[in-house]
């Protein structure tokens, strides 16, 4: 996005699953397997669940922590693992370090965690994404209150999650295409504490949606045009 | 009114919107599906919609079906098995057979698959048509329905030389798929809600199978859908049945299978039933015809809960067939039912009849938690296991293929 007052391109994607044959039965393969996977899959069991439809609000952001919690019973490093922000570090092989380091500590805090044998192996997939154009632009903020409920779970992840492992700021692009609109700060600073991890993408559309309708006014937006 | 407007009634207009958007870069593009059967079978069920769907999206999509003798399709009755982990032994001759048969209908096709820009091969029977396709010009993927996690090795060890030198094969799950030196698409299989084994039907119609069943549709009704086969665990739902109509004695079972005349094991596992069963009225075991779609989704309508109480299962899709009929599954934790069913949101997973008696007296207490489970269960199969998904995902990793093998593909 750029941070003029150009249009917002309305993008969406399809993520497709691929597996990797590589699996871990315990805690040390889990481990030797992170130092050779691909960041794309570390990126998939971050984000990729997200995709998947859920009821309830996540116990663990992302698959290793669920695993951990799941097949090897450990919550103490469950917990550990579901705390990790990867969008607080500066790239995916930070992510993979960081992973990497809670597993030595934890293993060399509890070393029978070396000899558990998980209830299902860890299978790690990557994915490939595929980004295309909507014929949908926005022109105006407010006009965005009336599109963000007509947008598909995917246009969503695609402009607040992803967006953010693209941006060096780690910023959706909501808020990255408003700093071309000084007047709506107050805006930005609210989507700012919105917080995706937890909630189906169902429920983060209508997050962020009560928020730009809020902020505009219902009625007000209701009258927008989305061209 | 075409089929995308059909289906736009039922998964959403933003679905099929965004199915319009993903074609786009495929528009006149040609796509070739090949199987082995235009009718009967879970593949051919999908493709006969798959097809036409693809084509409305501008798609110039296609189908051609392989034919061959009664020795080409005892050995791929074979492979089949043999993917599935029993020990097999195919014939030398039945292999030769297979690579004349697969040698003559490249020869018939030779046009069509040689110039279109992507190829499906679905299943062992139609694969070894690309290496008898050498100046093919697409994309040629294979499509495995089967559950190949632990196959037979001889048999693997056989079919491997032709499918490793597709450009992608694809598994329903990880744990299906076979190493293989090309990327494995991961894409669960779905179910056609406007098929007569899914579409809604009529009270009447529902109403006129428990009358021909003798099933009393004022009493609770647990179904069980499967044929008769010991991983499927019949024996183990009577004894869940019998446990949990100790507190609950008006319950009714319902055991629904195909006819097992063609094998010698299910007439054995059946007879077990027979007598687990003795002669208790309430526990109707029907065989029916392998066309019965209508009668099994009447039953599946009727009941309050399903149960598929597997030890062993590949993916399951009686259980997505229940779940979009809004009803709760009592799963066995094996297989692809984990995928579907999420324990205590569209049903509870089970290890033993004693763990499935339990779910059935707590449930059927419930009426609102048999509601609420079954609401859940038919959104959980609307966004993840119809056909417009299975097509979202076939369009996507066709347009990764011909985009290269990069993770990130930004079209337009």
């Amino acid at each position: 996005m750029s941070d003029d007052r150009s249009p917002f391109a309305v993008k969406d994607c399809a993520l497709i699953a691929l597996a990797t044959g590589k699996k871990a039965h315990t805690l040390n393969e889990l481990r030797d397997a992170l130092y050779a996977i691909t960041t794309d899959s570390i990126y998939y069991h971050f984000w990729g669940g997200l995709l998947h439809p859920r009821f309830e609000e996540r116990q663990y952001n992302n698959d290793f922590a669920s695993w951990v919690r799941h097949a090897l019973h450990d919550s103490t490093l469950a917990e550990r693992l579901a705390v990790i922000d990867p969008t607080t570090l500066s790239d995916a092989e930070q992510l993979r370090s960081e992973l990497i380091e809670l597993l030595e500590v934890r293993l060399d805090e509890a070393p029978f965690l070396a000899w558990v044998r998980a209830v299902k192996p860890f299978e790690f997939i990557r994915s490939q994404i595929v980004v295309f154009a909507t014929d949908r632009a926005i022109h105006e903020p407010r006009h965005l209150a009336e599109l963000l409920p007509q947008l598909s779970t995917s246009a969503i992840f695609y402009h607040f999650i992803d967006a953010r492992r693209r941006s060096p700021h780690n910023e959706d692009d909501f808020r990255a295409w408003l700093v071309g609109f000084a007047e709506h700060d107050a805006l930005r600073h609210r989507l700012a504490g919105v917080d995706p991890y937890f909630v189906p993408l169902t429920e983060l559309r209508q997050q962020l949606s009560d928020i730009f309708a809020d902020y505009f006014g219902l009625a007000e937006a209701a009258h927008g045009h989305v061209g | 009114m075409g089929m995308l407007d059909e289906y736009a009634h039922i998964v959403g207009e933003d679905v099929i919107h965004q199915l319009r958007q993903l074609a786009r870069p495929l528009a006149g593009k040609r796509v070739v599906h090949v199987n082995s059967t235009r009718v009967g079978g879970g593949v051919a069920e999908i493709l006969d919609k798959l097809v036409p769907l693809t084509r409305e999206l501008g798609i110039d999509c296609q189908w051609e079906v392989v034919s061959g003798e009664g020795d080409f399709y005892a050995c791929t009755k074979g492979m089949h098995n043999g993917l599935q982990g029993n020990s097999v032994r195919i014939p030398e001759n039945l292999l030769r057979t297979y690579e004349e048969t697969n040698a003559q209908n490249a020869e018939r096709l030779r046009g069509q698959l040689e110039s279109a820009e992507v190829v499906f091969i679905h299943d062992p029977q139609p694969a070894a048509l690309l290496h008898y396709c050498p100046n093919r010009t697409g994309k040629w993927i294979w499509r495995c329905h089967i559950d190949a996690s632990h196959p037979y090795r001889p048999v693997w060890k056989y079919l491997r030389q032709f499918v490793s030198s597709f450009d992608a094969s694809i598994f329903s799950l990880p744990s299906f798929a076979q190493p293989l030196p090309n990327p494995q698409y991961i894409v669960p299989p779905s179910i056609d809600p406007l098929s007569d084994k899914n579409v809604e039907l009529p009270a009447e119609e529902v109403a006129a199978v428990c009358t021909r069943f003798g099933i009393d549709p004022q009493r609770p009704l647990i179904v069980q859908v499967s044929r008769y086969d010991r991983f499927k665990d019949p024996v183990g739902v009577i004894h869940a049945y019998r446990m949990a109509k100790e507190y609950l004695p008006s319950l009714q079972l319902v055991l629904a299978g195909g006819g097992a005349s063609d094998d010698p094991e299910g007439e054995v596992v059946l007879e077990e039933v027979r007598i687990a069963a003795a002669d208790d009225p309430d526990i109707h075991i029907l065989l029916l015809p392998a066309d019965a779609h209508r009668t099994i989704n009447a039953l599946q309508r009727q009941a309050d809960i399903v149960l598929q109480k597997s030890t062993k299962e590949g993916f399951g899709l009686t259980v997505t067939e229940a779940m979009w009929k809004g009803k709760p599954v009592i799963g066995g934790d094996t297989g692809g039912i984990r995928l579907q069913v999420v324990d205590h949101h569209t049903g509870f997973l089970v290890n033993t009849p004693e763990g499935a008696a339990l779910r059935i007296r707590y449930l059927l207490r419930q009426p609102q938690k048999v509601e609420e489970m079954g609401w859940k269960a038919q959104q959980f199969v609307r966004e993840n296991f119809l056909l417009t998904r299975q097509l979202r995902e076939y369009l996507t990793l066709t347009v990764a293929l011909l985009h290269g093998a990069q993770d990130r593909i930004e079209l337009g």
